[in-house]
């Protein structure tokens, strides 16, 4: 059972915008997920896979009620959607962006797959 | 006890037209709101209001206000509260009245909430030493004053509440916090004491989870497939209770869904940190929120906390920086992303030539990764790619020089460009966002209650 995995098989997604600064909150579908992206998605993490959008800085917050992580991460929108000459002004993709991370697959990655049926 | 419904049917200006309606239709709404001022939509409003002195508002809502009359006359408790009146409350309800006038709504009492625009006393304010520092970068606003467009606080629920109390059916307000228009009419509603933040935090969760409208209730949805249909989403409802217990819902028989998992991801849009989300009304800790499937399409939603509001408003500043212009051209065939680069050179070396350097330039060939640039797996194979251009300079002049440069790569350029049709990129303002505050005491929200007759006079 060795390899990789989707970050988007145990995990969603959402991102937004405030003034130059995008948010992006990984919400996991189980407690095993939300566990092991704990370690997994530190803000070191974060600001790598972010590097060529060159943040300033990277904060993680955690909700563990909803099993997720809120990363804010600094001066990544270019001047933000008024002044950003990017087509994603305000850092709408970011969430789809991030759960395309590969990460190591873990012993007891089918409890951390979705248990809910497609809606 | 009391429960009261707030269906929210517009989250930005732009959105979907026939939402409120369908809402106010099928909702069993007590409140209908409208949030439709995005961070720099004021900006905008006020260079429209400088042209001309009766706009300067979002004149979306006068054709959703035509459409919600019959909800209105056969709902006689339905009230509505939104923040159309931009930075022209007063010309919007004047508007309103008249639509509701024809109507033969003459009596329906109308607000305005005002108070929020700052530009008339800026220089009192700066005079007596607020800084208007920025935000992130603690830079005080210094010279850029005299660039400056338009200044707005972020008020809370108070004059919605004022409002209410004074028996307006129809509440419009400039700039309120998005949360604090779901705020508002709970605490008309249930008599919480001033001072019960866990309570008001739950109300602006509530304000928070429904502001963007359909992002709730399935739009945007990362795992969407499409077995759900969205053509007909339903948009969302917020019902809270005088203990303030909170579920999200829609509307049944509408498209979307409620989830645990659709509402997660409204509850983390845009946020920094969960446990200090402020608003005028109360710093709102979400960070121990739990959600729970309750029926079909029913969240509860427990757990928000909340601490003493913050002693200043949030501002929201703009002021011009120059001009920008958005350009795009097709290019196709063999090696069709590096054809696009090179054309982008081409154009950028050009307008060099002509004796324009440009401030800010960026280059996108969409269709090769480049939306979140360096970030989504770069494919240089496709047969087809959209080449997007954008500049930025003090000088309109050049932002000019390089929109003309567009058009003749298709007869000077690499074969395979096509696209490009009808008027060239036209130079736009830049109205930059400098977020800010002001000491509370500084701004004071002022309603007036008044017939849609009386608006007319």
């Amino acid at each position: 059972m060795n390899g990789t995995i989707c970050l988007s098989e145990i995990a969603h997604a959402r991102s937004g915008d405030k003034g130059n600064h995008a948010n992006i909150g990984v919400i996991a579908y189980t407690p095993e997920g939300y566990e092991y992206l704990g370690g997994m998605l530190t803000e070191s993490r974060v600001a790598e896979l972010f590097l060529p959008l060159r943040p300033s800085e990277v904060e993680r917050y955690e909700l563990p009620g909803i099993l997720a992580y809120n990363f804010v991460l600094r001066d990544v929108l270019a001047g933000g959607a008024s002044r950003s000459l990017r087509i994603d002004t305000q850092g709408k993709l970011l969430g789809l962006a991030i759960l395309d991370t590969q990460l190591p697959r873990p012993p007891n990655f089918e409890q951390m797959k979705s248990t809910e049926a497609a809606v | 006890m009391a429960t009261i419904r707030i269906g929210n049917g517009a989250g930005f200006a732009g959105d979907n037209l026939d939402a409120p309606r369908l809402l106010c239709e099928v909702g069993r709404l007590d409140y209908l709101t409208l949030e439709y001022l995005a961070e720099l939509t004021m900006s905008i409003l006020a260079h429209q209001k400088n042209r001309d002195p009766e706009a300067g508002y979002i004149t979306d809502f006068c054709t959703v206000a035509k459409s919600l009359l019959p909800s209105l006359q056969s709902q006689p408790a339905l009230r509505i509260i939104t923040n159309a009146g931009g930075i022209n409350p007063a010309g919007c309800v004047r508007s309103l009245a008249a639509i509701l006038s024809q109507a033969g709504l003459d009596e329906l009492p109308l607000a305005s909430v005002t108070g929020d625009d700052l530009m008339e006393d800026l220089d009192r304010h700066l005079a007596d030493g607020e800084p208007f520092t920025h935000l992130d970068t603690n830079q005080p606003l210094g010279d850029l004053r005299s660039l400056v467009v338009s200044a707005n606080a972020y008020l809370g629920a108070g004059g919605i509440v004022e409002a209410l109390d004074q028996g307006a059916r129809i509440v419009v307000t400039g700039r309120v916090a998005d949360a604090s228009l779901a705020v508002g009419p709970v605490l008309h509603e249930f008599a919480w004491n001033h001072g019960d933040w866990d309570r008001l935090a739950a109300a602006t969760v509530a304000g928070h989870l429904i502001e963007c409208g359909a992002q709730v209730t399935g739009g945007y949805y990362a795992d969407w497939t499409e077995e759900m249909s969205l053509a007909d989403v339903g948009y969302p409802i917020a019902e809270i209770s005088d203990d303030a217990s909170l579920l999200i819902t829609k509307p049944s028989e509408t498209g979307g869904a409620v989830t645990t998992a659709t509402v997660a991801e409204q509850l983390v849009y845009e946020i920094g940190d969960p446990s200090g989300y402020l608003t005028p009304d109360v710093v709102a800790d979400f960070a121990n929120v739990r959600l729970t499937a309750q029926g079909a399409d029913e969240v509860r939603v427990e757990g928000a906390r909340g601490r003493p509001a913050p002693d200043r408003y949030k501002v929201s500043l703009a002021y011009e920086d120059g001009y920008m212009a958005t350009g795009m051209l097709l290019v196709c065939g063999a090696a069709a992303e590096s054809k696009a680069r090179r054309s982008a050179a081409m154009i950028l070396e050009r307008v060099h030539r002509a004796g324009f350097e440009l401030a800010r330039t960026n280059v996108e060939v969409l269709g090769s990764g480049d939306s979140v640039p360096g970030i989504w797996p770069h494919q240089e194979s496709a047969t087809e790619v959209l080449l997007r251009m954008s500049v930025h300079d003090p000088s309109r002049d050049a932002v000019e020089r390089w929109a003309r440069e567009i058009a003749p790569l298709i007869t000077a350029g690499p074969p395979g460009i096509a696209g490009y049709a009808g008027r060239r990129p036209q130079p736009q303002r830049v109205l930059a966002y400098w977020p800010t505050t002001i000491a509370r005491e500084r701004v004071a929200a002022r309603v007036v209650v008044r017939t849609a007759k009386e608006w007319l006079r």
